[in-house]
């Protein structure tokens, strides 16, 4: 798992990079600071679980387990990304691996979990539905009306909430009274558990066992994650709404670091995690490569997959 | 025998149902029957898991078919009031008809939205309007609207086995509408236009209830030797761009009709469309029946003097003719 917190802190450093070059399209949102939740949680899913996130998703879909080259080349715009060019970095969806998708809309597919979650249902499987969103969510109606439908049916889907305390650049006490999203959960009697979301382990443990009680059949699960944003609401975003002092607290508070002194701690030896490190830096770069190696969409193939029925996809415009 | 459109919507339901365990129905009040009692009896015979009572959140609700629909069911939803469908344009037009294209065709919505609209017995502002053009904006999803009981059969049926999401509108003034059905009617295709009456001298483009008006005004223009052909478009989205085309060409004059607000109305997209793809073959300007730009009053009187009906449909047919109105009782 320290691998894959590495993988997505690289990743994202690289997306980044590529988007100061030019080279990513649109305004993509990084989720620096906050990978432990998307690994700890992850770390628990199946294939057939399915996965809905949020503008800030890269982390996820990356820790679900999709490919590092072909999220990357989506993100870039190309012929070989998740969703051929179509989706982006806000949108990324990768429907074999059971990630069907990031949003764009802040709480617009909260409610698409529960579905999912209603069709496992329905149909009599076992598995999950996971959605992660922030903290900036709860101020959508579409939030609380998903809590109660979702409570009321007893859905097997876990809301995951990145409570890095900002929504977009306004602190989470300009905004809310409510401290804690998992207070939101009681009225609906749902089960929710606020954690550090930037400790690995207690992620891992907390998810483990809302999970358990997901495929128990046991409903619904908040499970509020107390993180960290490293990085600006969005690439480029210069945060003068944070305190020095604040950002300051970055390398404490770090995901990363925060496991290697827990492993360390452990007798794991500092040129072991080195070694993970530097695989992991290793494969994001060949990602790169590849990815900005792939070929663009062809422009003449703009008008398809409007529709899935193919007479619909000539409906001139 | 003869049925309303209420009892064949449900037995087209109910057939959905039967045929195809994905196909679920949920929204407010739907095991109950819903507020209309299309749904009733269906929850009895299907199971109250295949037909699904919800809360009254029609975001969180249209999300859930939405959901759903990716995830291999096929949901019909019922949005109450098309009126209530701005408490789910979120999730319409920014997740529903936006995911097989934004997944670069990975996932599809085979979702349909039944939502009823339009003015009649005094709704009033908030329970009458008539939204279609609203979704039409929309690439991704399928806007259907149908003018009589066994084309609702039907086309719901076509709905409901297509596989994108369609906004399926119904008119409350045709639901006590009583209409026989066909026993081999076979599902019209979604995107096709019907003629609903033949006739050579102005082509009257009209959907849902307005067929109705249209039928009657032919009727009149008739007794006055014009001969009006009558054009169902059955789906606003796809539009059969081919039988106006085929219309246009006999009659050279085209009216359009509709009950929504002329501003910005589906009439405004066809008109353009008619003018600049059929200019050659037009006597006179294509003219447009709809409502002034006003919101549906409450009062009977104003509420009949708002709508736009038959009368204004001969009205602005003679005068595309260059002839005299006939006088209407």
């Amino acid at each position: 798992m320290y691998h894959a917190l590495w993988r997505i802190r690289l990743f994202e450093a690289q997306v980044q990079r590529l988007a100061a070059t030019g080279e990513v399209p649109g305004f993509p949102h990084l989720s620096t600071g906050q990978e432990a939740v998307a690994v700890g949680v992850c770390a628990h899913l199946t294939r057939d679980d399915v996965l809905f996130t949020s503008h800030r998703g890269h982390g996820h879909v990356l820790a679900k387990g999709s490919d590092l080259k072909a999220t990357l080349a989506e993100i870039l715009g190309r012929e070989d990304g998740l969703c051929r060019g179509r989706g982006g970095s806000m949108h990324l969806v990768d429907a074999a691996n059971g990630v069907l998708g990031a949003t764009g809309v802040v709480a617009g597919n909260l409610a698409l979990a529960a579905g999912a979650a209603w069709a496992a249902q329905a149909q009599g499987k076992q598995n999950i539905s996971v959605v992660f969103f922030g903290d900036g969510a709860t101020g959508a109606g579409a939030f609380h009306e998903t809590l109660n439908v979702a409570a009321l049916w007893r859905l097997p889907v876990l809301f995951v909430c990145e409570n890095n305390g900002y929504a977009e650049f306004t602190s989470r006490e300009e905004h809310s009274n409510v401290t804690h999203v998992s207070s939101f959960a009681a009225p609906y009697t749902m089960a929710a558990k606020t954690i550090d979301g930037n400790d690995l382990p207690t992620v891992f443990a907390a998810a483990r066992e809302a999970i358990e009680i997901l495929r128990n059949g046991a409903g619904p699960y908040l499970l509020e994650c107390m993180t960290f944003r490293m990085a600006g609401h969005y690439v480029g975003d210069a945060q003068q709404y944070r305190s020095k002092e604040e950002l300051a607290a970055i390398r404490d508070k770090c995901p990363i670091e925060r496991l290697k002194r827990h492993l360390m701690e452990r007798g794991v030896k500092q040129d072991e995690l080195d070694t993970i490190g530097e695989r992991a830096k290793q494969e994001v770069q060949q990602a790169v490569e590849a990815a900005r190696a792939a070929p663009r969409p062809d422009a003449t193939r703009v008008l398809e997959d409007v529709y899935r029925s193919p007479s619909l996809n000539a409906i001139p415009g | 025998m003869e049925h309303t459109f209420i009892e064949i919507l449900r037995r087209a339901l109910d057939e959905e149902l039967a045929r195809d365990a994905s196909v679920y129905l949920l929204g407010e009040d739907v095991a109950a029957g819903g507020a209309f009692g299309v749904t009733k009896g269906l929850a009895q015979k299907h199971g109250d898991k295949r037909v699904r009572n919800t809360p009254i959140s029609e975001a969180a609700i249209t999300g859930l078919a939405t959901g759903a629909a990716l995830c291999g069911l096929k949901p019909v939803l019922e949005i109450m009031f098309i009126d209530f469908a701005t408490l789910a344009m979120d999730c319409l037009v920014n997740q529903t008809a936006k995911y097989r294209y934004m997944s670069g065709g990975q996932l599809a919505v085979p979702l349909v939205v039944r939502t009823q609209a339009g003015a009649a017995g005094g709704a009033a502002a908030q329970h009458s309007q008539s939204l279609e053009a609203w979704f039409v904006h929309v690439p991704g999803l399928v806007v259907v609207a149908p003018s009589s009981p066994a084309e609702a059969y039907g086309l719901l049926k076509s709905a409901i086995r297509l596989g994108d999401p369609v906004l399926f509108i119904e008119h409350k003034r045709l639901y006590t509408m009583k209409e026989a059905l066909a026993d081999d009617a076979e599902p019209p295709p979604i995107g096709k236009a019907r003629i609903a009456r033949a006739g050579k001298d102005v082509t009257v483009i009209a959907y849902s209830a307005m067929v109705r008006d249209a039928l009657e005004a032919a009727e009149i223009l008739a007794r006055a030797g014009v001969s009006a052909e009558v054009i169902d478009l059955r789906t606003l989205v796809p539009l059969d761009m081919a039988a106006i085309a085929a219309s246009v060409a006999r009659t050279h004059r085209v009216l359009i009709a509709h009950e929504a607000v002329r501003n910005g109305g589906v009439g405004a997209e066809i008109a353009a469309r008619i003018g600049t793809e059929l200019f050659d073959e037009l006597d006179a300007p294509v003219v447009r029946v709809g409502c002034p730009f006003a919101p549906i009053p409450f009062a009977p009187a104003l509420e009949r003097a708002l709508l736009p009906g038959s009368r204004d449909i001969v009205r602005a047919a003679c005068q595309l003719l260059g002839l005299e109105a006939p006088a209407q009782e």
